[in-house]
């Protein structure tokens, strides 16, 4: 049976190969790919540092940048790490949902909403170059 | 109404209570000259008052300032006077200002007021200065001169063409790490005040600069800077004891340059980061600063606070009251010629916290 399934899919890549063409190889990106995903990198990376300024993100007209400048203070480079208030290690994404909650006083965001990530790709674009330093308070 | 009115009374009373037990009631007193001539001053900075809408504004904010409020009337000894630091509003607004003013208003004192960008550039500080008075200004008080500069100003191209309006110029300036910004400046017409105002003082009388940015060069990217800041020592340079102490910064730092000492204010709003935790900063903290511990976020008054300045040597000795933490001595010390921190200037003493990254 599972055999089978494998014999069907490997038939299915192989049409699909001829029809694409023999030279493409799933793991030769060009320069231009490179160009491009760094280019949706740095788009997502603009949102975020729109939303670190918004007066709107919360509701009481605070924006994060008040109290992180460039993001800073924020040390993506240390996450997931052990937060004392909340008794347990936590991700990034649950501390900019903290501060998004108390001085912003707003609602949290899911963690896979694509504010949350543009938020964590600017603060983590502020702090390039910066060594990992997991679990460090 | 009557809801904000009893949220009031309790903060004042929450305030008081917290007060009793961390105020340096018993000053240290250090033999000079004449000690009559001794006296303490508070000064309260950065307290960023935010409009949201209608009467509402930002809690967090209101809070750290009624506690300062509440704190100085609470001060024995009396201090002389009391200065504000800059930076009453967050947006310059009327409504803004309005509350910041009927918030000191509750201060037993009237304060001497210094500007702040947030204050000044929704409308060049004409609304400020019809509560307030003047943006610069000199006077004595027991043998030492104090001078208030409004050091916020920029170019005029920047001020006056740049931006189509001055909500949109406001929002501009009040974000520290916005590339769009202007580096603050005294400027030529307020220098060659300063000029005049000191050909008239003994070069031997304390002299005490207040201002909004430091008068010298720290961060630019934040305007933790003052772009003539040399231009403005070099006038202060005759003057055997001087100092600067000035606001903007919301943290702990000190230094001295030639003869004269320098010393930021915390906000009663909300701390800053230390440039060099921003790791695309080149920047320049005075390497005589001890820094203030790493704010901790679950505390909201957690690395604000505001000072009680003791003068009785001509020179600052200042104390940082702070909130939710364990309050801070710097002091200059006249044998080495520089302000240090009375616990932890020694690099063996200092505190995991002290470290910003
Ligand atoms: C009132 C000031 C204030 C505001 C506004 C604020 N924060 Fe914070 N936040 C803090 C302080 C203070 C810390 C502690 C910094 C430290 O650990 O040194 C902190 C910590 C954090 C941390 C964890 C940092 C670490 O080192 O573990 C993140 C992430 C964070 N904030 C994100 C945000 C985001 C995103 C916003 C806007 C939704 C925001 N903050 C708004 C004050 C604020
Ligand atoms: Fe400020
Ligand atoms: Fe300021």
């Amino acid at each position: 049976m599972s055999k089978k399934l494998l014999v069907v899919a490997g038939g299915i890549i192989a049409v699909a190969a001829m029809v694409t063409g023999l030279g493409v190889r799933a793991d030769e990106f060009t320069k231009e790919d490179v160009d491009r995903y760094q280019d949706e990198f740095m788009s997502v990376v603009e949102k975020g540092r729109a939303l670190w300024g918004s007066p709107d993100l919360g509701t009481n007209g605070v924006a994060c940048g008040q109290c992180h400048p460039n993001a800073a203070n924020t040390h993506p480079e240390t996450y997931p790490k052990f937060q004392k208030q909340l008794g347990r290690v936590v991700a990034f994404r649950e501390m900019v949902n903290w501060c998004l909650q108390n001085p912003l006083e707003g609602q949290p965001l899911g963690l896979d909403d694509p504010d949350l990530v543009a938020m964590e790709a600017y603060a983590t674009w502020e702090r390039r170059g910066v060594e990992l330093a997991p679990g460090k308070h | 109404m009557t809801d904000s009115a009893s949220r009031r009374d309790f903060l004042k009373g929450a305030g008081a209570a917290a007060a009793v037990s961390t105020l340096p009631l018993s000053m240290v007193k250090l033999a000079f000259a004449d000690p009559a001539q001794d006296f303490t001053f508070a000064y309260i900075s950065d307290s960023h008052i935010q409009h949201i809408k209608g009467n509402e504004f930002v809690r967090n904010w209101d809070r750290g300032l009624i506690r300062a409020v509440a704190e100085t009337n609470l001060l024995r000894p009396k201090p002389d006077f009391v200065m504000f630091g800059g930076d009453l509003a967050q947006l310059g607004t009327k409504e803004e200002l309005d509350h910041g003013a009927e918030l000191l208003a509750k201060l037993d004192y009237k304060p001497r007021m210094v500007m702040g960008e947030h204050d000044y550039y929704l409308d060049l500080g004409e609304y400020w200065s019809k509560l307030f008075g003047d943006q610069y200004y000199s006077f004595d008080h027991k043998g030492v001169h104090f001078v208030v500069l409004n050091s916020i100003l920029t170019f005029d191209e920047w001020t006056h063409e740049r931006w189509p309006t001055p909500e949109q110029r406001m929002l501009e300036m009040a974000a520290l790490d916005n590339p769009n910004g202007s580096p603050f400046m005294v400027g030529e017409k307020q220098r060659e005040w300063l000029r005049k105002d000191l050909e008239k003082v003994d070069k031997e009388t304390p002299l005490v600069v207040f201002s909004h940015s430091p008068i010298q060069k720290i961060y630019k990217g934040w305007n933790f800077w003052t772009d003539d800041a040399e231009e403005v020592q070099a006038l202060l340079k005759p003057f055997d004891k001087t100092t600067v102490v000035y606001g903007h910064v919301h943290q702990i730092q000190y230094n001295q340059i030639g003869n004269i000492a320098f010393h930021a204010v915390m906000a009663t709003a909300w701390p800053w980061p230390y440039p060099q935790s921003y790791a695309q900063a080149d920047q320049h903290l005075p390497v005589l600063t001890v820094p203030m511990n790493r704010a901790d976020p679950f505390f909201e008054r957690d690395a604000t606070g505001w000072q009680f300045i003791d003068m009785s040597t001509g020179r600052v000795a200042m104390d940082y009251n702070l909130y939710n933490n364990t309050n801070r001595r710097v002091a200059f010390n006249a044998a080495k010629g520089h302000p240090e921190d009375m616990a932890f200037q020694d690099p063996a003493r200092r505190i995991a916290p002290q470290v910003h990254y």
